[in-house]
């Protein structure tokens, strides 16, 4: 059973010279085919300009969809209101990608998580200090962090406060944008392993978008690889290592930096910069940095074609 | 534990603040040959980036250097005079940084930062200079004639730090210190810079430097790596004996918290908190954290000696060369 | 449990961390330490005017006007025999009170208009800083003197017309940091959480305005004593016998040839508060930036 359907969703942004002209679009995502199955934890990885931070915000209707559909246990929520999202809303969170950044400098911990149940629910203020106090005791603070800021803590802890915020709500979906990026090493182990804790003590289901493939390696079920606003490569997680499909979800592979120093082969250096959204290459968006490249690559764009059961790649030439 | 072009011993860095004085280094010991790849590893204030900084006698308030010898090419540089540290900033020592488009200066062309860069490195006039800007972008493998004119704003992060490097190079420097130059750049990117910077430093014959928190770049990248902690260095050797060999617990621990493609045990962080360093834990700054733990190691810091052939460690389970 | 931390911090620690901080920044400031204590003097001055004052400010005594700075009246007396120190002191709380009134009044206009413009962006946006730029056209002593005038001299109107030329620094300033504060990660997690906008303006975005906007009040509150003073100078603001300072100066103007010390001493009252508040207000920016706190 699928909890997120994703359907050909669109976002551009418009950019205008001057309040008059006629826009360009940037084309943020572009076409956008996904479905999250329920209790999964779906990846999606890229670089800059790939559009998986919008899709996730998207998703999660932050961002108005330009067009498509995105569907929340089978209801359509595209067109929903704001009063009506409201409701919606509190089964689907995000935890965004900067510790540092993602939590309100002026307002002590125990305000920052509580405010979600403030807002969703009637509950007395005993309530909602003992909802917050458990809440934060599953991410590993206690009950004295309620009364501190969050430049009191380290990046680490910071991430968990926004984890616990998310949770506090009981959701059932949660978007991760890079939770991880700007922790350490160790920390960043830590975290990971409390968000798969977490995921089966509470059922979740989870959006975890990354540019860290070894990530992806540990973390998730299935994922989806973009590249310029397209997805070109979506399966299990043994499909995309194992039966890579896709010249770019290959090149990326290579690209990553070995923590095995015997492993030093010779790789295929990916060329040239990452297109710009505004003005993506015609046909396959990849094609000027692929090294199999051929002249219909550059002229129509590719269909998807099924690999084998549940792999999907966009390619003339499969690999 | 010397080397024969750099040596860094015993560098004490402090930093006063209200709540007291942040002892940032404690007694750091490094060294670089010739022609040599050191990787500076770490997690966030362990100090990697403040030992690059005091190198290159950049430190200021509320910063200040309290102790320690940096030899370079023969002269203690802690004991130089600005006029002539000046005079090996930038010509003998370069430096590349993290965010590079935010390093170069916004008000000022590409081309008219590097012709800067080439004039200071060969003492030539910025006329002259600019005539050698098209060999310095080629070298970094940029359309000279387009990126000349450009802003930094306008270029990407590669690009930039195309250009950084470019600036860091022109003046074949003895030693250069990467500040985590590929951190903010995408991952094929990423890949593109290093094996451009391979390429150049082996033509340039410059030792590096490389800080970093990535244990994949630092891997790849150089040839010796030195693991910091809390403001020491806590575990010195070749690539290969860190990562097949670790044995500093916090060695041990960093490197059963990396995420690797194809590695199915669990990952495993580091139980605690990096130390205050206002009021650091006495005796081995890690002990806190330690699993190994004895009870020397809460009253007496640990020294950096040699334990295996080429393998230096700083940690009292190691004692006097014998693992105990 | 694996995650546990290991600190026990009580519940008031980081608010007197964050106190302590900020009075050392203060102590290191010392142009931040003169202002306060000329403003701290000011309040206090204020405060204990019937105390401190030798006179009463209102009794006149015909026999003794213009007479020079003496033992018994330290700044001389006026044209009506008036000892002009009591007459300055008793000055302060009329100066304390528009300082008050005009503060209160144009930041609570400004901050609501640069709120609402700055977070809905748009035509709302448009509008309303047309608006502002309407009131910001007009040289502001030149558009008080209108108000004032047309209102009628009195100290209320005075106050009116002074709030009506301040609230659009505010609005501007807050219109500029909602702007700023609502593309944040951490508005955005707010709104993720369902957060409706009044909540999100008032308790989120507000609180984050603060900081500039006490630096902005402390250094306009110079400027509103020097607006009052002039409207006060040309008769449009306290009508006599109020001992506003600006009226005094005016008051003196005819006698500054023999009696100087009328104008002079009342001149000097209002030069010394106004360095006293760009100083502090001068302090109070760099003591909140951002930068050098943490």
């Amino acid at each position: 059973m699928n909890l997120i359907e994703v359907k050909n969703l669109k976002k551009y942004f418009p950019i205008r010279k001057t309040p008059f002209s006629k826009p360009i679009y940037v084309k943020a995502v572009n076409d956008v085919t996904l479905d999250i199955p329920k209790g999964s934890i779906f990846a999606v990885v890229g670089e800059s300009g790939s559009g998986k931070t919008t899709l996730g915000r998207t998703i999660l209707k932050l961002l108005d969809p330009t067009s498509g559909r995105i569907l929340f246990s089978g209801q359509d929520i595209t067109d929903l209101k704001p009063k009506e999202m409201r409701a919606i809303r509190r089964k689907m969170q995000i935890v965004p990608q900067d510790p540092y950044n993602s939590l309100h400098p002026r307002k002590l911990v125990k305000d920052i998580v509580g405010e979600g149940l403030k807002i969703h629910f009637k509950m007395r203020s005993s309530e909602i200090y003992e909802r917050v106090r458990e809440i934060l005791g599953y991410v590993g603070l206690r009950e004295e962090h309620m009364f501190r800021y969050p430049h009191e803590f380290s990046g680490g802890q910071r991430q968990r406060i926004a984890i616990a915020r998310a949770l506090v709500l009981r959701p059932e979906f949660i978007v991760l944008d890079e939770p991880t990026s700007a922790l350490d090493v160790s920390v960043q182990a830590r975290v990971l392993k409390l968000l798969k804790d977490l995921k089966r003590e509470f059922s979740l289901t989870y959006l975890f978008i990354t540019h860290d493939l070894a990530v992806v390696d540990y973390m998730a079920d299935r994922c989806a690889v973009m590249y310029l606003g397209k997805v070109v490569e979506i399966g299990s997680k043994d499909d995309i290592f194992y039966r890579t499909s896709h010249p770019y979800t290959r090149l990326l592979m290579n690209a990553v930096p070995s923590v095995d120093p015997r492993n030093k082969k010779d790789k295929v250096i990916p060329k040239g910069e990452i297109p710009n959204p505004v003005n993506p290459p015609s046909g396959c968006p990849f094609h000027p940095r692929c090294p199999y490249a051929k002249g219909i690559c550059k002229e129509k764009e590719p269909d998807i074609v099924e690999v084998n059961e549940g792999h999907w790649v966009k390619c003339h030439f499969p690999l | 534990m010397k080397g024969d072009l750099l040596t860094v011993k015993n560098l004490r860095v402090i930093f006063h603040t209200y709540r007291g004085i942040i002892k940032a280094l404690n007694g750091v010991n490094i060294w670089i040959n010739k022609r040599e790849r050191l990787g500076l590893v770490g997690e966030t204030g362990c100090g990697k980036s403040v030992t690059s900084l005091s190198i290159m006698r950049l430190i200021e308030e509320p910063g200040e250097i309290v102790d320690g010898e940096i030899i370079f090419d023969g002269r203690d540089l802690l004991k130089l005079p600005e006029s002539e540290m000046m005079k090996i900033r930038g010509k003998e020592i370069s430096m590349i940084f993290q965010e590079p488009i935010s390093a170069l200066n916004p008000v000022f062309k590409v081309g008219y930062q590097i012709a800067e860069a080439i004039a200071h490195a060969e003492n030539v006039s910025m006329k002259d200079a600019y005539g050698k800007v098209k060999d310095a972008l080629e070298m970094v493998g940029l359309d000279w004639k387009r990126t000349m004119n450009l802003y930094p704003h306008e270029l990407s992060g590669g690009m930039a730090q195309r250009v950084m490097i470019a600036m860091a190079l022109v003046t074949k420097p003895k030693l250069l210190i990467a500040d985590e130059p590929t951190s903010a750049l995408d991952v094929t990117i990423q890949a593109q810079i290093l094996k451009l910077l391979d390429e150049l430093i082996k033509e340039m014959g410059s030792a590096v430097m490389m800080i970093t928190h990535d244990m994949g770049v630092a891997a790849e990248f150089c040839d010796k790596i030195a693991v910091m902690y809390a403001g020491n260095v806590v575990e010195y050797a070749k690539t290969e004996e860190i990562f097949e060999n670790p044995l500093h617990p916090y060695t041990r621990g960093l490197l059963k918290a990396v995420p690797r493609i194809g590695r199915s045990e669990e990952l495993e962080g580091v139980p605690g908190v990096v130390p205050d360093l206002v009021d650091p834990p006495p005796g081995c700054r890690f002990h806190p954290r330690c699993g190994d733990r004895l009870d020397v190691c809460s009253s007496k810091k640990p020294e950096l000696v040699e334990v295996e052939e080429g393998h230096f460690v700083a940690c009292h389970l190691f004692h006097g060369g014998v693992r105990t | 449990m694996e995650y546990q931390e290991s600190e026990r911090i009580s519940r008031w620690r980081p608010l007197i961390e964050d106190l302590k901080h900020t009075m050392y920044l203060w102590r290191k400031n010392k142009l931040a330490m003169i202002g306060t204590v000329i403003i701290l003097g000011f309040i206090i001055v204020a405060i204990f005017a019937p105390v401190l004052a030798p006179y009463d400010p209102y009794q006149q005594n015909l026999h003794n006007r213009l007479a020079p700075p003496s033992r018994e009246h330290l700044l001389g007396t006026d044209q009506f025999g008036r000892d002009v120190l009591s007459r300055i002191i008793w000055g302060t709380r009329i100066e304390l009170k528009i300082i008050f009134l005009v503060t209160v009044i144009s930041t609570a206009i400004g901050t609501i208009i640069g709120l609402i413009s700055g977070y809905f962006g748009g035509a709302v946006d448009e509008i309303l800083m047309r608006i502002t730029d309407m009131f910001l056209a007009f040289p502001s002593l030149v558009l008080a003197m209108a108000f004032a005038a047309a209102l009628g001299p009195s100290l209320t109107n005075a106050i009116i017309a002074i709030s009506v030329i301040t609230w659009t620094v505010y609005a501007r300033l807050v219109r500029a940091e909602t702007m700023k504060i609502k593309s944040t990660l951490y508005i955005e997690a707010i709104r993720a959480l369902g957060a409706g906008t009044f909540r999100i303006l008032f308790l989120h975005i507000l609180p984050m305005t603060i900081s500039p906007i006490l630096v902005q009040m402390t250094l306009r509150m110079g400027t509103i004593i020097l607006t009052a003073a002039g409207l006060g100078f040309l008769g449009l603001g306290a009508q006599p016998p109020t001992p506003e300072w600006g009226a005094m100066v005016s008051d003196g103007r005819l006698y500054m040839m023999n009696a100087w010390w009328i104008s002079t001493f009342s001149g000097l009252a209002i030069a010394l508060v106004v360095l006293g508040f760009n100083l502090l207000g001068d302090g109070i920016r760099d003591i909140l930036d951002p930068r050098l706190r943490r």
